[in-house]
């Protein structure tokens, strides 16, 4: 898939020569894109004047910033701290097996992306999975099927 | 007038809240009825969604309710005043809010937070105007003597800090909000961004006049989308009144904030990092001195506070330091707000003067244990930073310095209540999962110490632990305490030390005898439904995904171990703990 260049430049361009924009830059890029793509990181470094390394390095060290394309839905689940004494973990297991993807990672089919997050901040729903942006609350094992099953339908 | 409150913060809106919204405005529109429908924020308790309809200052409060029980309100309780009873707030709600004293979460779930003139109502920037007219001294003498400490988790007090940036020489200082609230397990600061924002720009503004900043930052978690757009909304509204910007309610001081948004990384939240990262750097901690308050962002004086903290200035303005120090207990003075979740029936957010006793929070608030037939083991206090308390501490007052000797802190106020089916050793190596996950990466103690402490644990929990390895999960930890640049890594063995201490026959029995208490660690988990303790309930029966379970009713279950995925379905649902 090639990727729009004049797209990227032209979110880059906005930001020239302001100082600390780097990270809403890549989050803009992100948001047009759902990931940011190699080509944009020499676009930056040659408009921001930095090295590509430099950009890189803040690419990968927050969580946030994607290098792969997402798959259609991206399934979060939370692993906070009442998440996991809820049996958080348990649902990750399950998710991770039965989509045959560790988290992270994307189905084959381009459907689904499964990640783990550290806290979404309801901890009252405990276990939480966040399907794009919907909410669900004290989730157990037997619901995931039905929860996939929903969004592959709306997938077609 | 008459009103509908509607409960729309994250939890509400995931339960359907907008909708219950949407309905009860259809509904009243349609059949004419003269009633306001308020969407408020977060009132900090799961029990969505929440209604209120309030007629002549008559309150009811609806709880559970799905937008298909509009129309039934309407109908019975609006017109034929007759109250839904079955969904009437039941002694759950009541016990919950019963003891808290609620300073910072007042607006929370009463007020629309879109709507700055409802913030007003509430003597909403009120104390900005008294701020205005008392020299920057004389603030910050206020908020020293009112006693007010940090409440993102180390407890400095805030006054002195306004004061080191106040002291600081530059022409440029910045004042900078600590909104990347990442301990899981805490969700305050997410109800006040949701449910009440002004109240943290006014905050903001008053410490801005007294420390002489002129620019400000919000730093918001990305993963709280509605906080962002609310706080736009209300950053919106604060500057046409003219309470931020250009000549702050006609005086000559000038402030504006803009929100930096997080992209994910809970070592962020320390104050170095957290400043790298709106310069757009790697949220990467620098070693202090020099402080922030002398050298900080882009090299300036800069004063960074918590959510909590900020939410609190306004009312020690308006009422006076002696009114705030006079809630509180020994050196922690105020309310502070925390976020029951976890092994308990009401979960949520409790505000309570600082020196309540665990046990009254828990019993008292949180209504006690999930389920009565499994009692409560701990409770964890201050998340990956801080450590479990057990159940013969739970007299503890809270303050800063009682929870400090227990050996956990207070840090956000995260309180996840763990009962007898959590692992401890469990819980331990799931801290350091997530702090290993979390660390920066730039000190050695911290990047490959705790990696080591989280493998050894790994092997604990696999059942292959030895003695030789817990001299070394303590050896270590004290290595990484010492040594650690930065709050991150030098807290982060805590989880272990104080589950160590407290629970130290769990980790035992691990090593000795292969053998998770609990049953939460899968290795050494048989499967096995014991027959002394089933009472053939069927629970397990009816949560097993794949059916691996066979039961008929009054007889005993039988588990087919070549189905089976381990995945604990059984385990979590059964009430007396039968399948080990």
């Amino acid at each position: 898939m090639s990727i729009d260049t004049n797209k990227i430049q032209k979110i880059v361009d906005k930001y020239k020569g302001k100082k600390g924009t780097l990270i809403p830059l890549m989050q803009e890029i992100q948001k047009a894109f759902g990931y940011v793509p190699k080509d944009a990181i020499n676009l930056i470094a040659k408009t921001m004047d930095m090295y590509p390394a430099e950009i890189y390095g803040v690419l990968t060290f927050y969580t946030q910033f994607y290098i792969t394309p997402r798959g259609k839905h991206t399934i979060k689940v939370c692993q906070g701290t009442a998440c996991h004494v809820m049996g958080g973990k348990e649902i990750l297991d399950y998710l991770s097996d039965k989509l045959s993807i560790k988290d992270g990672e994307t189905t084959k089919d381009g459907s689904f992306s499964l990640e783990r997050v550290a806290c979404l901040g309801c901890c009252g729903m405990a276990p939480v999975v966040q399907v794009d942006d919907d909410f669900y609350g004290n989730c157990t094992i037997q619901m995931m099927d039905e929860m996939l099953e929903k969004y592959k339908k709306e997938g077609k | 007038m008459n009103k509908i409150l509607v409960c729309v913060g994250t939890s509400g809106v995931s339960a359907g809240a907008e909708k219950v919204a949407d309905n009860f405005e259809r509904l009243i529109r349609k059949s004419k009825l003269d009633f306001r429908v308020i969407r408020v924020g977060d009132r900090g308790l799961f029990r969505d969604v929440l209604v209120d309809i309030i007629i002549d200052d008559e309150r009811v409060t609806y709880e559970f309710v799905t937008p298909e029980d509009v129309e039934n309100i309407i109908q019975s309780h609006i017109i034929e005043k007759e109250p839904v009873k079955k969904l009437l707030a039941g002694d759950d709600y009541k016990d919950f809010f019963k003891t808290q004293q609620r300073i910072v979460l007042a607006n929370c779930g009463e007020i629309d937070p879109e709507d700055i003139n409802e913030y007003i109502k509430t003597d909403g920037y009120k104390a900005l105007e008294k701020a205005l007219s008392m020299k920057s001294k004389q603030i910050i003498e206020e908020m020293k003597s009112s006693g007010l400490r940090g409440r993102g988790g180390a407890g400095f007090s805030t006054g002195l800090k306004w004061q080191f940036a106040h002291d600081a020489k530059g022409d440029e200082k910045y004042i900078i909000c600590n909104a990347d609230e990442g301990d899981p397990g805490a969700f305050m600061d997410r109800s006040i961004l949701e449910g009440d924002p002004h109240a943290l720009i006014e905050g903001m503004v008053i410490g801005a006049y007294a420390i002489g900043a002129t620019h400000g930052y919000i730093y918001c978690r990305a993963e709280y989308p509605l906080a962002i757009k609310r706080l736009n909304i209300a950053m919106d509204q604060a500057r046409k009144k003219k309470f931020l910007g250009k000549k702050i309610l006609g005086s000559n001081f000038d402030f504006d904030v803009v929100i930096k948004e997080g992209a994910g990384a809970f070592v962020c939240g320390e104050e170095t990092a957290l400043m790298a990262s709106i310069e757009g750097k790697r949220g990467m901690p620098n070693p202090r001195p020099p402080f922030p308050a002398q050298k900080g962002l882009w090299g300036k004086p800069s004063n960074i506070n918590n959510v909590e903290t900020f939410a609190n200035v306004r009312h020690i303005i308006l009422n006076g330091a002696d009114w705030f120090s006079s809630i509180g207990y020994k050196k922690s003075k105020g309310t502070k707000v925390f976020a029951l979740a976890g092994k308990i029936k009401n979960t949520g957010l409790v505000e309570v003067p600082m020196g309540t006793k665990i046990r009254d929070i828990l019993e008292g608030n949180g209504g006690g244990v999930l389920d009565k037939k499994i009692p409560i083991k701990a409770v964890q206090l201050g998340g990956p930073s801080g450590g479990c308390v057990p159940e013969e501490l739970f007299d503890t007052p809270i303050d800063y310095e009682s929870i400090s000797e227990t050996g956990a802190i207070m840090g956000s106020g995260g309180m996840v209540v763990m009962d007898q089916k959590t692992c401890m050793v469990d819980v331990a190596r799931y801290f350091l999962s997530f702090t290993v996950a979390e660390s920066c990466g730039k000190c050695v103690p911290c990047r490959i110490g705790l990696k080591r402490m989280y493998e050894v644990l790994e092997i604990i929990t696999e059942g292959n632990g030895t003695q030789e390895h817990l001299d070394f999960l303590k050896e270590m930890s004290d290595t990484i305490l010492k040594t650690a640049l930065c709050g991150l890594g030098n807290t982060a063995p805590n989880p272990v030390l104080t589950t160590m201490k407290y629970y130290f026959d769990e980790y035992e029995s691990h090593i000795k005898d292969h053998k998770c208490p609990a049953a939460v660690c899968t290795n050494l988990i048989k499967f096995e439904i014991i027959k002394d303790k089933c009472i053939k309930c069927g629970r397990c029966f009816k949560a097993c995904p794949v059916d691996a379970i066979d039961w008929k009713k009054k007889e005993y279950p039988v588990l087919h171990k070549n189905k089976c995925i381990k995945c604990k379905s059984c385990i979590n649902a059964c009430p007396v703990m039968a399948i080990e």
